[in-house]
C-alpha cells in the first residue's frame, strides 16, 4: 500500500483538527491520520517534527512543508490545493 | 494451567491453520507515540509477523502475556513484529504499552470484528453484550501464510511461550 503524501497528526474531538480535515476532505485529498495522546508531554512524537507539541500538525511530503496551527494549515491547503491554486490548474490541465 | 477442578471448555471453531493464508483486516494500530488505521498486510510487507490475540487491557491474562513476552525478547527480535490485538481502545493499549514498559504496537477493535473474522469470538458471561477474541496466537509469514497457530481450547488458557519461541526460531 503507497502510503498518502498528507500526514495529519490529529486530537480526538479537538475542533482546531476537524477544521483541517473539512478542508482536506473539501479537496478531496488523500491523507492518513495519526492520533495523539491528549497530554501534551506525550506528544513527542509532534515536537519532534514541528518544534511544537501543538496539533493539528500536517506533513505534506510532495512539498516538503511540516507546519502546526490550523489557521496556518488551512491557509496552505488553499494556496496550495484550492480551486485558485497552480497545482489546481495543472490537475484540470492533465484531465482535460 | 493444573487446577484441581475442570476449566471452561470453550465450543469447536474453525481458525486458520498452518498453512492457510490469515485474513486481512485494518483497525487504528497504536504504538507509544500515536495510532494510525494500518492493515495485517501492511505489517506483513515488512516480513513475518506474530500476532496474539488477548483479553482486554487491564485484565491479568492481558499483562501476564505481555510481560513474558518482553521478558522473553521477542519484542526485539529483527526477524518478526509482534503486534498485539484486543477489544480495548486506543487509549487503554497506549497505557499497557506504558505500564509493561514494551515498544510494540497493537491493533484496537472494541467491534471484535476480526475476532469474527478469525473464528476465535469469545463471549464474556456476565459481561452483557461483550465478547472479545479468545486468547490465540498466530504466526504469519510475509504472504499472511500461518506457520504457528495456537487458539485456546478452554477459558482461561494460555499460550505455549516454549513453542511459539521455538516456532520464531524457524523464521
Amino acid at each position: 500500500m503507497s502510503a498518502p503524501d498528507i500526514t495529519l497528526y490529529r486530537l480526538q474531538a479537538c475542533p482546531f483538527c476537524e477544521r483541517v480535515v473539512r478542508v482536506l476532505d473539501a479537496y478531496d485529498l488523500d491523507y492518513r491520520s495519526r492520533f495523539v495522546e491528549p497530554m501534551h508531554s506525550d506528544r513527542d512524537v509532534v515536537q519532534r517534527l514541528t518544534g511544537k507539541r501543538t496539533v493539528p500538525a500536517i506533513v505534506d511530503e510532495s512539498t516538503g512543508v511540516t507546519m502546526s496551527e490550523s489557521g496556518n494549515i488551512v491557509e496552505y491547503l488553499e494556496r496550495t490545493y484550492g480551486p485558485e491554486s497552480t497545482n489546481a490548474d495543472t490537475e484540470t490541465g492533465e484531465a482535460a | 494451567m493444573d487446577l484441581p477442578f475442570d476449566v471452561v471448555d470453550l465450543e469447536s471453531v474453525d481458525p486458520p491453520a498452518v498453512g492457510d493464508q490469515a485474513p486481512d483486516f485494518e483497525r487504528p494500530l497504536v504504538g507509544t507515540e500515536y495510532w494510525e488505521d494500518a492493515a495485517l498486510s501492511d505489517l506483513t510487507e515488512e516480513g513475518p509477523v506474530l500476532l496474539v490475540f488477548h483479553p482486554m487491557d487491564g485484565a491479568f491474562p492481558a499483562t501476564y502475556i505481555w510481560n513474558e513476552m518482553r521478558d522473553r525478547g521477542w519484542i526485539e527480535r529483527e526477524s518478526v513484529q509482534v503486534v498485539g490485538l484486543s477489544i480495548s481502545t486506543p487509549y487503554e493499549h497506549t497505557d499497557l504499552l506504558e505500564s509493561r514498559g514494551v515498544d510494540a504496537r497493537l491493533f484496537s477493535d472494541p467491534g471484535n470484528g476480526v475476532a469474527e473474522q478469525y473464528d476465535i469470538v469469545n463471549d464474556l458471561d456476565g459481561m452483557t453484550g461483550v465478547s472479545e477474541p479468545r486468547p490465540a496466537v498466530f504466526l504469519v509469514d510475509g504472504e499472511r501464510v500461518v506457520q504457528y497457530a495456537w487458539v485456546a481450547e478452554e477459558w482461561p488458557d494460555f499460550p505455549d511461550y516454549d513453542e511459539v519461541e521455538a516456532a520464531l526460531d524457524e523464521l
